[in-house]
């Protein structure tokens, strides 16, 4: 054995013996199933995540939830402050406002995620598109600039003033004004990626260009995209709720939480209760799919956590 | 410089153009016949040729077109169908109230909003820094309505110190005009803020890593001056970008605001419109507010220099 060249597996056990056990400073870890992990490690995700999850099962299970008939009116017991048989209360036509307020769940939620889902998708086409075309680039990106200056709700009430009120057209108006936002946001992932020494060697190789786009970049602007239209859910569940508030969303007829506080409006002052709890129902599940939001942003993007 | 806001200047023309071309051919690509949904149920056929004729649908596209913009640049907006007035005359008798809102709700909310972001970029991490984004993300998510009846119930219905809803005109006096803004600027400013705010964090935490910040502390410069004078300035130009571009959620809360506080403003005649299916006026109406944003943001663009004397164009 060579003095000056140390060589672990010559040492023996009794060498490594001297070295006393490390005494027992650290606590023992505390055990967590995955759940827990993951509710440790991402907290905002967690917690967004199951309030979202209850506002989702809320509206499926919304007729085994002690509801009655939204839509039934019993004049006879109008505007009753909340009691044991109305638990909200009931509004100026004698319906009960806890139902109402049940089932406005499903419009608000149809409304947002269809928006989310159909706002991603198109803006994801466009942007793809002109990321990689340059003809379309300039033409496209100048219409989608000018649809960016006409604030989101002005051009979603323009849009529903010129149509009959149907959920389906409000999700149509909401998602033409989200669209502008995720074309813009894919078209600059697009533009970095095409600069990726990758994405020249599959052009270079001749690779078709839908192959490029299938293979290369769309699966990397996947979790901006997903952040994203988490915040597109947030602000169409808003923006539905506004519309209707203001007499431009969803038909009167169906109990949607802006319908039901743009019928308690006229009486907020002396019956509040009619506004307060579609109010907080809305209030809620919206901050729900923004915590969910944020952390997914965190987890997902940390580019993108550190310029906002 | 000079060149520079020239070239941005006119580069807003081809926004405009597009927003004028998209605003007005909701007319023609909305499915179904808006003369007959404009009219509405109860509207006779010789109703609905009036507004199919006085909306300009029984003629080519294309020429109706070039007979609006001509008309737009020479300050025509066009006829309300509800009240025949001309829909520049309604909007120059509604601009008042929404102005002073909308210039009320700016200053508090950059009152607000920046120190809020100073404060919690200086304290990162700590349980300060936490409670104040936490409001950030409750103010993003309370829809503006629901703040404004919270506030009016309790400071105008419960406490009384300010009038309920309504507006009293500049020109009655500052106070009562100031009194009748304050609830629905704090209901307007929610969103704004938080969006100002949590840039304003952002930006400043990376910020006050620069050298230059470690440097000014060496040397002994007070916290406060480092945070507000050294950092903030350096800071300026993402705040700036989101002070403008967040401009649209106020155009967008007004609409709203003014409905529940009663003001009559540019909202309140959007929202009187809409109920009478009165295109013309929301037409114009949605146009101005475009053209606004669109300034507010060239704005933006050209205070760049002022605030970082390192961009040059």
């Amino acid at each position: 054995m060579s003095a000056t060249i140390f060589a672990p597996h010559d040492l023996t056990k009794a060498d490594v013996a001297i070295a006393p056990d490390l005494p027992d400073v650290l606590p023992p870890r505390r055990k967590r199933g995955r759940i827990g992990m993951f509710a440790y490690r991402h907290p905002t995700i967690f917690a967004g995540g199951v309030l979202l999850a209850l506002f989702v099962a809320m509206a499926i299970f919304a007729p085994w939830l002690f509801t009655r008939d939204p839509t039934a009116i019993a004049p006879a017991r109008r505007t009753r402050a909340p009691n044991a048989e109305f638990w909200f209360g009931s509004d100026m036509l004698g319906r009960d406002i806890y139902s109402r307020v049940i089932y406005g769940s499903r419009v608000s939620l149809i409304v947002g995620f269809s928006v989310a889902i159909a706002a991603s998708a198109v803006g994801m086409a466009i942007g793809l598109l002109s990321g990689f075309i340059r003809v379309l680039d300039s033409v496209v990106m100048r219409v989608m600039d000018g649809l960016m200056s006409i604030p989101p709700i002005l051009l979603a009430i323009a849009l529903m003033a010129l149509t009959r009120a149907s959920v389906s057209n409000v999700v149509v108006a909401i998602s033409i004004a989200e669209v502008p936002r995720v074309s813009r946001l894919v078209r600059g992932v697009v533009l970095s990626l095409r600069e990726q020494p990758y994405v020249e060697a599959a052009v270079a190789s001749g690779t078709p260009m839908l192959k490029i786009i299938w293979k290369h970049i769309l699966p990397n602007t996947l979790a901006p995209i997903i952040v994203q239209a988490t915040f597109i859910l947030a602000s169409a569940m808003l923006t539905e709720a506004i519309l209707s508030f203001i007499g431009a969303g969803t038909p009167p007829t169906i109990p949607s939480w802006g319908n039901i506080m743009a019928e308690g409006r006229a009486l907020w002052q002396v019956k509040p209760y009619i506004v307060f709890f579609p109010a907080a129902f809305l209030s809620l599940s919206v901050l729900a799919v923004n915590l969910l939001g944020d952390g997914l942003r965190d987890a997902l993007d940390p580019r993108l956590a550190k310029r906002i | 410089m000079f060149a520079y806001a020239i070239r941005r200047v006119v580069s807003t023309i081809p926004v405009m153009a597009v927003v004028a071309l998209f605003v007005f051919s909701l007319l023609y690509i909305a499915p179904g016949d808006p003369a007959a949904i404009i009219a509405g149920d109860q509207a006779t056929p010789a109703d609905i040729e009036r507004i199919r004729e006085s909306l300009g649908l029984d003629r080519p596209f294309l020429v109706r077109f070039g007979e609006w913009v001509w008309h737009v640049l020479h300050g025509d907006l066009g006829v309300s169908i509800f009240t025949n007035l001309p829909v520049t005359h309604m909007i120059a008798q509604r601009i008042e109230p929404t102005v002073s809102l909308m210039s009320i709700t700016l200053v508090l909310s950059l009152v607000v909003a920046i120190p809020m972001g100073v404060v919690a970029a200086w304290k990162n991490g700590t349980w300060i820094d936490r409670t104040l984004m936490v409001i950030a993300v409750l103010l993003f998510s309370v829809p503006v309505f629901v703040v404004g009846y919270v506030l009016a119930y309790a400071f105008a219905l419960q406490l009384d110190w300010v009038p309920v809803q309504g507006y009293t005109p500049i020109a009655s006096g500052l106070w009562p005009w100031f009194q009748n803004l304050i609830l629905p600027s704090l209901a307007l400013g929610g969103v704004y803020i938080a969006l100002i705010a949590r840039i304003t964090r952002a930006t400043m935490l990376e910020v006050l890593g620069q050298d230059y910040v470690r440097t000014a502390k060496a040397k002994g410069v007070d916290q406060r001056a480092i945070l507000f004078v050294h950092a903030l300035k350096n800071a300026a130009v993402p705040i700036v970008t989101i002070v403008g571009i967040g401009f649209a959620s106020l155009i967008g809360g007004a609409v709203v605001t003014e409905s529940v506080f009663a003001i009559p403003g540019l909202g309140r005649l959007v929202v009187d419109a809409i109920l009478r299916r009165d295109y013309p006026v929301i037409q114009g109406v949605v146009l101005m507010f475009s053209f606004v944003y669109v300034l507010v943001n060239l704005l933006v663009d050209l205070l760049y220099t002022l605030f970082d004397p390192r961009i040059r164009y």
